[in-house]
């Protein structure tokens, strides 16, 4: 059984529709990249999944469990984590506080949760930062710094909303050693992004959004060559 | 080193009322810790987790009324109303947590001033219940001397200081601060924020209330436009805080002795001293511009100005 289900979710702000009839699955420990021109719906999707909205329709399953209607904690604490395409990090606590505060929903205590929130530093390279105060990190830790406290609350799924945006190539290279050590964790990832090349080294398979409904689905390669995901990005072929 | 200050400074204050201070004196050291008190309830609601408050005169005023209608119908000692004012604002704050805790930033603070000001009215018109304007007198204090209630009230001080302090090291101090830096985040990072809010306010409304039983202990008299107001109670605590640095563990005490202290210079000086509420006012414009962070908060700044700065002169 697939570890998320998205079934038949529509979502409607008043008139405007932001999702119709929007229906795939997840499987457990691949990387599925969410793609679409901006205001497809990535984001609502993510809010719709991780809780946040309440989707109009249809519903949404993980580990068989309907979730569409749960709080974003609530969600959290079955094992479904995510980033945000803002990077929110609590920026008057230092990198370490920021961490611990995620790992108390796993942690018994504090000196657990402190030994969490180290081993998830060490994992994404956050470590030796871990006494500065997270307003003052340059965007690329803030990005970091983001992904590892989701990592923290241990899920078995990370939903990454645009992690890459912004980043130079270098740090964009480390991100994505990142993810795909994630990945041999054992941990299913869903990634919104904009950068094909990073989409679709690191996919598995990708989804395209486009005025808030599916219009594919399938692996980068056959994404890269689908005439109406091109028509979608590039505008329709000129006919006249 | 630092673990030392708080046993050090109590051990100090314990020691105070042996060196024979004035009648006077003692009462305005009563007025600073009691508002320490207050302060730090109300820092752990708005400076740790971010929901300010402008009603604490409620939970103030819930205490004092929870003592005197205790001495007043049961005719028991009104110092049961410092036990039994915890049940009663840990309900009252679970009530308005309920209805409140859903607004977020200055429509809490709203609804809590409201609060402040409907609880006021409610007492001064259930007549029959809390005698109204005419107010509650205990006919008879505990003690005539100070020295006595300047213990008792020392000791709820440190026991509130202790309080916040494990608190703030604790699972719930985190959570706190994450739900002041970014609810939404909070929320997705796997935290009940509508719950833990809710413990923030009852902890704060409990200490809160505590040092209201008190003042009625003390004060012996209270009327509803003594233990409700807005200003002089709800205002002067944001101002307290405000004052001595916002999520500090000294600001709030600080706070009070700045603000007891200045009340008192400023009340007692010919003139102008009916104005003291538009000098707090000018204070508080002044600490939010040059010294957001309050004195405890912004000290390194204070003291740098004191520094000689090289060559420049």
């Amino acid at each position: 059984m697939s570890l998320l289900q998205i079934q038949h979710v529509s979502k409607q702000f008043g008139g405007l529709a932001a999702l119709t009839d929007v229906s795939y699955s997840v499987e457990k420990g691949e990387i599925l990249g969410l793609i679409g021109p901006n205001g497809a719906g990535k984001t609502t999707l993510f809010n719709v999944v991780n809780g946040f909205y309440p989707p109009t329709k249809g519903d949404v399953f993980f580990k068989g469990e309907k979730i569409s209607h749960l709080q974003p904690y609530q969600i959290c604490k079955r094992g479904l984590g995510r980033t945000f395409q803002v990077v929110r990090p609590l920026q008057r606590m230092t990198v370490l506080d920021n961490v611990i505060a995620s790992a108390f929903v796993r942690a018994k205590d504090k000196p657990g949760a402190e030994r969490m929130a180290l081993d998830a530093l060490q994992f994404t390279g956050l470590v030796e930062d871990r006494n500065l105060v997270s307003k003052g990190l340059p965007l690329g830790k803030r990005k970091k710094l983001e992904i590892t406290r989701a990592l923290a609350t241990q899920p078995e799924m990370l939903l990454l909303d645009e992690s890459f945006a912004g980043l130079n190539p270098f740090e964009q290279n480390e991100l994505i050693d990142i993810i795909r050590k994630v990945k041999t964790k054992g941990i299913t990832i869903m990634i919104i992004e904009h950068h094909m090349k990073v989409i679709m080294s690191l996919s598995d398979r990708v989804v395209v959004l486009n005025y808030g409904e599916k219009i594919a689905e399938g692996t980068p390669k056959e994404i890269g060559n689908n005439p109406l995901v091109i028509e979608a990005y590039l505008g329709e072929a000129e006919s006249a | 080193m630092k673990k030392f200050i708080p046993p050090i400074i109590l051990a100090g204050l314990c020691l105070l009322p042996l060196v024979g201070l004035s009648s006077y004196v003692m009462h305005i050291l009563v007025l600073v810790i009691m508002w320490s008190i207050i302060g730090m309830a109300w820092n752990l609601l708005g400076g740790y987790c971010g929901q300010v408050s402008f009603g604490h005169a409620a939970f103030f005023g819930m205490g004092a009324y929870s003592s005197g209608l205790l001495y007043h119908h049961l005719g028991i000692s009104a110092w049961w109303g410092i036990l039994v004012s915890v049940p009663v604002l840990t309900v009252f704050s679970l009530m308005l947590g309920f209805i409140c805790l859903r607004l977020r930033g200055a429509y809490f603070a709203l609804a809590t001033l409201a609060l402040g000001e409907v609880l006021r009215v409610t007492a001064e018109n259930l007549v029959k219940f809390t005698q109204g304007d005419l107010g509650i007198m205990i006919k008879q204090r505990t003690w005539v001397e100070k020295t006595w209630y300047f213990y008792v009230i020392l000791l709820l001080a440190a026991g509130s200081f202790l309080v916040v302090k494990k608190v703030m090291e604790s699972k719930l101090g985190y959570y706190f601060v994450a739900i002041r830096e970014d609810q939404d985040a909070a929320n997705s990072l796997g935290i009940n924020t509508t719950l833990y809010k809710t413990i923030a306010l009852c902890l704060s409304g409990v200490l809160t209330g505590i040092a209201g039983a008190f003042y009625m202990n003390y004060m012996g008299y209270i009327d509803p436009t003594t233990v409700f107001p807005l200003y002089d109670i709800s205002i002067v605590t944001v101002m307290v805080v405000m004052v001595g640095g916002v999520a500090t563990s000294w600001g709030p005490v600080i706070g009070a002795l700045i603000m007891v202290f200045l009340a008192e210079v400023i009340r007692s000086m010919p003139g102008i001293g009916a104005a003291h509420m538009t000098l707090f006012g000018i204070l508080l414009i002044f600490i939010i511009i040059f010294l957001p962070n309050g004195i405890v908060g912004d000290f390194r700044k204070i003291t740098g100005l004191f520094k000689p700065r090289g060559a420049l002169k």
